[in-house]
């Protein structure tokens, strides 16, 4: 598969608490669902440890950012459901501008205006 | 190709009670993370992978177990502090949420049965009634201990009466006997009596199962913890009742009399009730500490015993013959035999003999050549004087001790050399616990008689 394309872990770190946010702005869900999610949307690049959302969970509900509630699955068996909240979506404001600026900035480096129309180099 | 549900359960539960030592990781975080597990499973085994494959492939994701710990820890490090939590968080299934609200008031019923006697003129503070409340200080607060345990163990009514006859009994024999005013075989009957009672408290912390070894070795964790609780809060009460007295000297009052009235006796016996209690909540949750001074003092102790034995010999002085000096003697000997104990009941019986259990066995040995001197001092005493209440009595207490660390010593080699279980200690010194009270009930009734009450 695609080894190289892997993403190294600070970049996963960092962008855990957006995606996670993000996600949630989209539906409350819950871990496993989440983890499917963030598979999906980065076309499986995102090598997270399972296990390791756990805590970046706890602590976005220590922050605040979002609250978890317990509910029973269609399975019967007892599930922790998150729910983004007021704050929480505040946050994901922020992060989005900040990696926005990011993006900006790394996307004006790598792709110069001259390739921006490939026809005008005729 | 079927697969066994259950072994998929057995394996996830094995997994379960792993990730579940874990200092920082609580029931519902398990939880979370096993509903996990069990979706990862499910969906790979819904993709054609079989239940074996499914699981282990699912343990490989959620991802090194101990790094895992590790991040909890640090998200959560309040936890490792504070998990101690009472009554509050464990509301959802336990019916027994009004546990604290009980408690409260056993301890309650337990400050204000000692003030009980005053409504018939037996005064606390007189010393004329000195005599009746340090005969009685048992049976105050001891059958409250025993009612919380029946509650707390479902003995049912029966059960807690059936508890009580030994007190009705002993109560009797302590308050009908002719005894010599300020006697010795008084004062040895009123010693010995909580001693023997302490037995009956722990057959209802065991539940009336006493064949079970490891439930009475539960109790003595349990006794060892409560008495810790205990000297804690005596402290604490000790700085409450300097405070109110300096308070109220501020504006010119004197609270002596209430604290010595009031404050002091049914802290003294509410206590007791809360101790018990918090050992049963926190039991589990935190480290208990008994086992962790029984590491400190265990060095210290032969230390102490073995320069002291060394000492002995090199000066070639014998040991006094003081009743002091003999009391002195007992108590050293108890103290290696609580050692002796929290360690070995926080032993992880299958570990190899290790530095630990050769100093606790050099201070078993000690404590032996200590005991038998002093029990040489006590032969020589009764052979010179003869018998006396108090000589018997330390005689006694001095075989049994002698008896109990002997064989201790005898296993403890056996084990150090491989040759015999760990386990085989252990159900030694739970099963020597009736012998304690049955001497303790001998001194309370026999001795008085045999002596003719002096």
């Amino acid at each position: 598969m695609l080894q190289g394309m892997n993403i190294n872990k600070d970049l996963v770190a960092a962008s855990a608490t957006p995606l996670v946010l993000a996600i949630l702005s989209e539906e409350d869900s819950y871990g496993y669902s989440i983890l499917k999610r963030v598979s999906e949307l980065s076309g499986g690049r995102m090598e997270w440890s399972d296990g390791m959302l756990y805590p970046v969970l706890h602590r976005l509900e220590r922050l605040g950012y979002i609250a978890g509630y317990w509910q029973k699955s269609e399975t019967g068996r007892r599930r922790k459901y998150y729910r983004i909240t007021p704050q929480g979506g505040e946050q994901l404001d922020v992060e989005r501008r900040q990696w926005q600026a990011v993006d900006d900035a790394l996307r004006s480096i790598w792709s110069p205006p001259a390739l921006v129309n490939p026809l005008s180099q005729g | 190709m079927p697969q066994d549900p259950e072994v998929l359960k057995q394996q996830i539960a094995e997994w379960r009670s792993f990730v579940a030592r874990g200092k920082a990781i609580e029931d519902r975080d398990v939880e979370e993370l096993e509903g996990h597990l069990r979706d990862q499973i499910e969906g790979l085994i819904d993709s054609g992978l079989d239940a074996d494959e499914a699981f282990l492939v699912s343990v490989k994701r959620i991802g090194n177990l101990n790094a895992l710990s590790r991040e909890f820890a640090r998200e959560h490090s309040d936890r490792l502090w504070r998990q101690l939590v009472l009554g509050a968080d464990e509301s959802d299934e336990n019916p027994r949420r009004n546990e604290t609200l009980f408690v409260l008031v056993l301890a309650l019923v337990a400050g204000l049965a000692i003030k009980l006697p005053e409504l018939f003129g037996i005064r606390f503070e007189d010393q004329a009634s000195e005599a009746f409340y340090i005969r009685n200080i048992s049976f105050f607060f001891l059958p409250v201990l025993i009612g919380y345990l029946s509650w707390k163990r479902n003995l049912g009514v029966a059960g807690f009466t059936r508890l009580l006859i030994p007190f009705a009994a002993t109560a009797m024999v302590v308050n009908l006997y002719p005894f010599l005013r300020q006697g010795h075989t008084f004062f040895l009957s009123a010693i010995h009596l909580p001693i023997a009672l302490w037995l009956v408290v722990g057959m209802a912390y065991i539940g009336l199962r006493w064949r079970d070894s490891d439930e009475r070795m539960n109790f003595i964790r349990f006794t060892g913890e409560l008495f810790i609780y205990y000297v804690l809060m005596a402290l604490g009460g000790g700085v409450l009742s300097m405070l109110t007295i300096g308070l109220f000297q501020a504006i010119g009052l004197k609270a002596e009399s209430f604290i010595t009235q009031w404050l002091l006796p049914c802290g003294a016996m509410g206590a007791v009730i809360v101790g018990a209690w918090l050992v049963e909540v926190k039991k589990g949750v935190i480290e208990n500490m008994a086992p962790v001074l029984t590491r400190i003092f265990t060095p210290l102790f032969t230390l102490v015993l073995v320069a002291f034995l060394a000492t002995m010999i090199w000066t070639g002085r014998g040991i006094g013959f003081e009743r002091e000096v003999l009391i002195g003697f007992d108590l050293l000997l108890v103290v290696v035999l609580g050692l002796l104990l929290y360690s070995i009941s926080a032993r992880d019986p299958q570990a190899r003999p290790g530095l630990f259990d050769t100093l606790q066995l050099i201070l078993v040995v000690s404590a032996l050549v200590v005991d038998v001197i002093a029990l040489a001092a006590i032969a020589t005493r009764i052979s010179d004087f003869g018998f006396t209440p108090n000589r018997s009595a330390a005689l006694g207490e001095n075989l049994i001790l002698l008896v109990n660390l002997g064989w201790s010593a005898w296993l403890y080699f056996g084990f150090m050399r491989g040759q015999k279980p760990f386990s085989a200690l252990e159900r030694w010194q739970t099963s020597y616990l009736p012998v304690y009270a049955v001497w303790a009930l001998f001194v309370v009734v026999v001795f008085p008689l045999l002596f003719g009450f002096v």
